[in-house]
């Protein structure tokens, strides 16, 4: 039927993805079944938590925004203007509007049915690109603050989107799944299930697929007595089938799973039941495909063959941080986890180094990480820090063994610092040949620093106690770690010294309780989180957990935590300082995201008041603390 | 003779079928139906319609699939419908008056017509309707001009040509030369100004 209105809106959709890719007539098909819906000013389309509509809309005119209610703050995400989709959630999850969309301005919006466009999705695989594209980014990250010009909220779509590339790669799943035939007895296919640790097991006949059972079927058919156990597989198998070809993406897996409501998909040679299976792809395999979960980051670390997919794998850690962080998971939760990625970054980074190199080492070594890494406390991309120790060899051999490690250590500085990890200011790395020795000239180095603590040799040495040794021989480690344990036993030069340069970090608040700022230079009037509060908390940890003997943990927090446990009669104090600690990282790592800084300098006017009264806080256990360092180690008369 | 009814004493089917919808009161959302014509001249006993176009709301949207556009052949010639017919493209099959009047009513059935001075385009389609023997038409009516008196707090009987309400109401101005583009245009007047009044 002739409808000029449907064809002017045919002619609007036209100009903008994902209608772009449509034929005219299907088009004109979609301008029919629309309607045409008047915003006004601040008028709310939908509400988050609102039950979903039938229909997702294209802002004809004005603009609507998006946003999020956290605590009854409403806070803007994004901002669709003409041309842009919003909505788009009822597509692909059955539960209700994540963000509330209301006009920012009068607007004319077209309201297209989801029934409607459905069949243009499954058939035109643009299209299905295109939304799959716009709601994985969105999930993806849909509280990003840092991305604000590129951010995709609910369902909006800019076209200078970026794909989540990982989104749209094969899926893995597994090969050559467990089969079954469809006259096997259920009980032993619930065994071979459990036996197996699998959810699922493809029913086939003549090789060819013919049916599924699941979980879900022992669940609702066996449990229920509706069957009893020595049913036979024809009988409760799930049929038929949803097939698919070998390669399928992840956007395609999750998009068929959704279609048809299940939770497997049978891989077959040529996507359909008349060729024989070749794989199974659970839900499971879509979720961890497409989450920055840290077993995946883990996983693709181990996989990585080069910097580029090493420093990959850095950014989505930084994804993950910011989400931790927004979520409230503890950060000492997600300083361990990141430690985690950290050390196997590093770790891959070796091997791929000795790979480069071509022969294997000459002798065993061990790489140490030292500085904020050796705490496993560096969550946003700081300087590295790094010794190597080798095992000692004939004087002869020497200079050959040791110009092996400095070229490896220079290659993995190198690949670390190309993933993101700046070099270290004082050149305090394996690279350098002064930090790249045998087992006995790191132990000279440490009886030296221990016994002759020089004010120079002091202000260099505190790093080197707190490491952590991540890659290589354990006996180095341990006969390193005895050294230092023996020196520092009741050696009460090396703790008075220790003690006084911990004492030296500025106190955070003046007399009068305000906070001391940075006088001048480039960071004037901003607090130095980390030379005022981080600092005197790291240094107070190490020197008073050295004192006690405790050099199996040097991440400050856990340091904090084992001397609470060892010295009762300050416990309160101890807890107080551990967490106190925490609270400081947090705000470090967050003032770190938002500008993709290394943290250090906080901008005390965009803090809220209660952030202000947060961060003073934390300064009571640092006098605190140091008044205790002042009294036992007798110092009292440092200032 | 292809319309016996006329002639006969006997009121046609779709005509029974048009007043039985007013018998019972009607629960839920209410449609209307926005509609503008184009007529021979505005002198309701001598002019003729010459095409109506139609669109239907519900609730806060208009319905793009719920449309009507009726072209009706003249068989009388004045100088204003051969001047509209060089304006009306003849793309579209034209049908006779009686015809267009069936099409118009089965697709407006029981809703809220509304229009823009209404009176006089409700008049055109009774003399029509007469002309059948038939009754007047029975739906309930809204003017856009009344409405639009009303938000602005003008006196009732002041007249603004839909012009000025699209100017007051922000409105991009579809297609002016047709009924149907006059129809659309009205429609988004009638929902910005439903919204404004809040009427259901």
């Amino acid at each position: 039927m002739n409808n000029p209105v449907a064809q002017g809106i045919a002619d609007f959709l036209k100009q903008y993805p994902p209608f772009s890719s449509l034929a005219p007539a299907d088009l004109f098909y979609i301008a029919t079944q629309s309607k045409v819906v008047y915003l006004e000013k601040n008028q709310v389309l939908f509400r988050g938590g609102d039950a979903t509509h039938p229909d997702f809309y294209i802002v004809k005119d004005g603009a609507v925004g998006l946003s999020l209610t956290s605590d009854a703050e409403e806070t803007l995400i994004d901002k669709c203007d003409e041309g842009d989709i919003l909505g788009l959630r009822p597509f692909f999850a059955k539960n209700d509007y994540l963000m509330t969309a209301r006009a920012r301005e009068e607007s004319i919006i077209y309201g297209v049915p989801i029934a409607a466009f459905q069949t243009y999705v499954t058939q035109n695989p643009k299209v299905l690109e295109f939304l799959l594209e716009s709601f994985a980014s969105q999930t993806r990250n849909p509280y990003d603050k840092e991305r604000s010009g590129k951010l995709l909220a609910e369902n909006t779509v800019f076209s200078e989107q970026v794909a989540d590339i990982q989104y749209f790669q094969p899926i893995k799943y597994t090969r050559n799944p467990i089969t079954a035939n469809p006259e096997d007895v259920l009980m032993f296919i619930a065994k071979t299930m459990a036996n197996s640790a699998v959810g699922s097991v493809i029913i086939q006949q003549d090789q060819l697929p013919i049916g599924i059972i699941t979980d879900k079927d022992l669940r609702s058919k066996i449990a229920t007595g509706l069957f009893p156990i020595t049913v036979e597989a024809r009988e409760v198998m799930t049929t038929p089938v949803i097939t698919v070809p070998e390669n399928i993406s992840v956007a395609e897996a999750q998009m068929i799973m959704l279609k048809h409501n299940v939770g497997h998909l049978c891989v077959t040679r040529d996507g359909t039941d008349n060729t024989p299976v070749t794989g199974i792809i659970s839900e499971h395999d879509v979720v961890a495909a497409q989450a920055n979960t840290p077993g995946v980051l883990l996983k693709q670390t181990r996989r990585a063959t080069n910097n580029k997919e090493l420093k990959y794998v850095r950014e989505k850690l930084t994804d993950l941080i910011q989400n931790s962080i927004d979520k409230n998971i503890p950060i000492s939760h997600i300083s361990n986890i990141v430690a985690e990625i950290n050390i196997a970054l590093t770790r891959r980074a070796i091997e791929l180094a000795v790979e480069k190199i071509g022969s294997l080492p000459p002798v065993r070594f061990v790489w140490v990480n030292i500085g904020s890494q050796g705490r496993k406390e560096q969550l946003l991309l700081t300087d590295q820090d790094n010794a190597l120790v080798f095992e000692d060899v004939e004087a002869a051999q020497y200079d050959t063994v040791k110009r092996y490690f400095v070229e490896l250590a220079g290659l993995v500085t190198e690949s670390l610092n190309k993933v993101g990890y700046e070099f270290s200011p004082h050149n305090i790395m394996a690279r350098n040949p002064q930090w790249c020795k045998s087992l006995t000239d790191w132990i000279k180095q440490y009886h030296t620093w221990i016994n002759t603590p020089a004010e120079k040799g002091i202000e260099i040495s505190t790093l080197f106690f707190d490491f952590d040794f991540i890659y290589g021989f354990p006996a180095i480690e341990d006969a390193l770690t005895e050294t230092i344990k023996q020196n520092i036993e009741r050696n009460k030069k090396f703790f008075a010294f220790l003690a006084n340069d911990t004492l030296k970090n500025p106190p955070p608040l003046g007399f009068f309780r305000q906070f001391l700022v940075e006088g001048d230079g480039e960071h004037k009037d901003s607090f130095d989180i980390k030379a005022r509060a981080l600092e005197p908390l790291i240094d107070a940890a190490r020197l008073l957990a050295l004192n006690q003997g405790i050099t199996e943990v040097t991440n400050t927090y856990h340091r904090f935590k084992k001397l609470a446990e060892i010295e009762p009669q300050h416990t309160d104090l101890y807890d107080e300082c551990a967490e106190a600690f925490n609270v400081l990282q947090h705000f470090r790592t967050e003032e770190g995201l938002i500008n993709s800084s290394n943290g250090r300098y906080l901008n005390l006017n965009e803090l809220s008041k209660t952030d202000k009264v947060k961060l003073k806080n934390c300064f009571q256990p640092i006098s605190d603390v140091q008044d205790l360092i002042k009294n036992r180690f007798s110092l009292t008369y440092v200032s | 003779m292809a319309f016996e009814w006329l002639t006969g004493s006997n009121l046609p089917q779709f005509w029974k079928n048009y007043v039985a919808l007013f018998d019972d009161d009607k629960e839920g959302q209410k449609r209307y139906v926005i509609f503008d014509m184009e007529t021979t001249g505005l002198d309701w006993k001598e002019d003729v319609v010459l095409s109506i176009g139609a669109i239907g709301v519900a609730g806060n949207a208009i319905e793009v699939g719920d449309f009507l556009e009726v072209q009706i052949k003249q068989d009388r010639f004045t100088s204003q419908s051969i001047a509209m017919s060089g304006i009306i493209k003849d793309e579209q099959e034209k049908v006779v008056e009686a015809e267009g009047m069936i099409q118009f009513l089965n697709f407006i059935k029981d809703s809220i017509l509304v229009g823009h001075n209404v009176n006089l385009d409700i008049e055109m389609v009774n003399q029509a309707l007469k002309r059948l023997d038939l009754g007047r038409v029975k739906n309930p009516l809204m003017d856009t001009n009344v409405l639009y008196n009303k938000w602005k707090g003008f006196a009732d009987d002041s007249q603004a040509p839909l012009d000025e309400l699209c100017e007051a109401l922000k409105i991009e101005k579809s297609d002016r030369h047709t009924a149907w583009g006059n129809a659309y245009t009205t429609a988004l007047v009638f929902l910005k100004l439903k919204r404004k009044l809040r009427i259901a």
